[in-house]
């Protein structure tokens, strides 16, 4: 069985995020990382891995020079081979293009028989690129899932959403994105930092693909944006402290906001 | 005008709020038509007639109910294709955003996902990087497909008398490949649903796992309770209840944040609540900068007696 996880290299949520002149997230000068949400489909591939036999795990990223970290973080964790795609022409493309690249080097990596990936990234977060891939290749596809089994070709989902918790069963091969719920994602350990070194890490471009550069990257993709405004600092309110009266003072703001 | 596709978030016919949003907001761009799928229609029709959908195209199919999201995609696309729509608006639940990416796919066009506007030539407003930008996108390519995050517009009464069309889909072998084997509805709280509540009253690791103080207030208020990251992980709360980047995004009128330090996560799910008010026991808590009013204090006791002054006022 091979497995295939979708690692995004992110810039860190934690650092001052902006965009660049383009209109288009500055993955250069931010500090980027594994997005987290994706180290909880990494961690689920390497379950999956532990508990069968003869189960691969390959980590795949599309994204500029630097995402080989994303690669490397994966390879830590335990991933045992990775890929990664890119080529200038990449750059700006929207989540269908990023699809259609992702559903490209799935075809060229073959034989995969589960994709998993994150719920969404940390930066983009439209959390679209699963069903646009699983549309792509038409295979199942079940997102949001906090619980998940494998068992011969069948993938067993637990999926809660606003109203019911699902369960769904697909057949292989199937695209599952998964929340932080459904595991706790290890640490690599020294022996795993050192073991990554030696693992593979193939590089493909779009001509590796067969891809056309003129239907990726900012220019080909179809949606637009037209304008980047930082939102304003929300300005400082009253904080008073309790001395005894701290929940009256709480009901008389909020009656005076018109909320009682 | 053209018509813009609505598709109907309900259970068995219970409209939810965020439908009756989207309808006020397709208003603004052409003629709202909802798209009704699966069982219920009946009980369904005089709410979406009265916000203003003055075509209803209903499909009835047991599909939607026995296999998740594709064949609610594939009659979306259908309809889309031949009614002409000029836009599609979907509500920004994880449903919603998996119909909308399928549908971008089927369509050719662009999509854009947890608009917080939307305008008359159908451009959007987001907010991105936890709140930290507005962002102002449009779709250049083919129908857009736009997912609208709840709260963003007041749904406003505008009676009509929808035109029934019933549509028959064929649906191919995609749309059965993942089976819905088990569905267990969320047991109701009698609380307003998270995402749609005009207050939320959270509570976080400050609680120390007591949650009564927050679930009494929040009541006082009418409100939704929501939780942070940490009292979810730490198995307070159930998950379908946190606020953050990895759980739900709320937009309430009124957010209060109890025991809640306000980490990215957290705030990544509230900033563009439009009043914030803190409970906090540590003055040094970063969602005091963020806060309209805050009170520095045990919530344990602020809240009780918050709760106990507003059930005098309201006598």
């Amino acid at each position: 069985m091979r497995i295939v996880t979708l690692v995004k290299y992110v810039p860190d949520a934690t650092a001052y995020r902006s965009f660049a002149a383009d209109n288009t997230t500055d993955r250069a000068g931010v500090d980027g990382l594994l997005s987290e949400l994706d180290e909880y489909a990494v961690e689920e591939a390497l379950k999956i891995a532990e508990a069968g036999d003869g189960v691969e795990v390959v980590a795949l990223t599309v994204g500029p020079a630097g995402a080989d970290a994303a690669l490397k973080k994966a390879l830590q964790m335990g991933a045992g081979a990775a890929v990664h795609v890119v080529d200038d022409a990449l750059h700006g493309s929207d989540a269908l293009a990023t699809a259609r690249v992702l559903a490209a080097a799935i075809g060229k990596i073959g034989s995969v028989d589960l994709v998993l990936t994150g719920m969404a990234s940390t930066d983009g977060g439209m959390s679209v690129v699963p069903a646009m891939l699983a549309e792509l290749l038409r295979w199942a596809q079940v997102g949001f899932v906090g619980e998940l089994s494998v068992s011969g070709s069948l993938v067993t989902a637990r999926r809660d959403g606003d109203t019911a918790s699902e369960t769904i069963e697909a057949g292989l091969p199937a695209i599952v994105a998964v929340t932080d719920q459904i595991n706790e994602p290890r640490y690599p350990s020294f022996k795993g930092i050192m073991a990554a070194k030696k693992k593979p890490v193939q590089t493909w471009g779009l001509a590796d693909l067969d891809l056309d550069p003129a239907t990726v990257g900012l220019g080909a993709a179809w949606s637009v944006v037209r304008e980047v405004v930082k939102r304003p600092e929300r300005a400082a309110g009253m904080v008073v402290t309790d001395e005894g009266d701290g929940g009256v003072r709480l009901a008389e703001f909020l009656a005076d906001q018109k909320f009682i | 005008m053209a018509e813009i596709l609505v598709l109907v978030d309900h259970v068995d016919g219970q409209v939810r709020k965020t439908t009756l949003e989207l309808l006020t907001l397709a208003a603004r761009a052409g003629e709202p038509a909802a798209v009704f799928l699966g069982s219920g229609y009946g009980a369904a029709r005089d709410t979406l007639g009265a916000h203003g959908a003055g075509k209803v195209y209903v499909v009835e199919a047991g599909e939607f109910e026995q296999f998740l999201v594709v064949p609610k995609a594939e009659a979306l696309a259908h309809i889309a294709s031949s009614s002409g729509a000029a836009g599609v608006l979907v509500t920004s639940s994880p449903e919603g955003k998996e119909i909308a990416a399928r549908l971008a796919v089927k369509l050719g066009s662009g999509v854009i996902t947890d608009a917080v506007d939307v305008a008359a030539d159908l451009s959007t407003t987001q907010s991105v990087f936890a709140g930290g930008y507005t962002v102002t996108a449009a779709v250049t390519t083919g129908t857009p497909v736009i997912t609208v995050k709840p709260n963003a517009v007041t749904p406003e009464p505008a009676p009509a008398t929808p035109v029934e069309e019933k549509v028959a889909v064929a649906f191919t072998a995609a749309a059965t490949r993942a089976r819905i084997v088990d569905r267990a509805p969320r047991a109701a709280t009698g609380r307003p649903e998270l995402t749609e509540a005009s207050i939320v009253v959270s509570g976080g690791r400050g609680t120390g796992g007591d949650f009564a103080p927050v679930e009494a207030l929040a009541d006082a208020l009418g409100a939704a309770v929501g939780a942070s990251r940490a009292a979810v992980d730490l198995g307070w709360y159930p998950h379908a209840y946190q606020v953050g980047q990895t759980g739900k995004t709320v937009s309430p009128q009124l957010y209060l944040a109890a025991g809640i330090s306000g980490a990215i996560q957290h705030r990544a799910g509230m900033q563009t609540s439009k009043t914030i008010v803190v409970v906090n026991k540590d003055p040094e808590a970063p969602i005091f900068a963020m806060a309209d009013f805050g009170v520095v204090g045990d919530l344990h006791t602020v809240l009780p007696q918050a709760t106990a002054e507003i059930e005098k006022r309201k006598g």
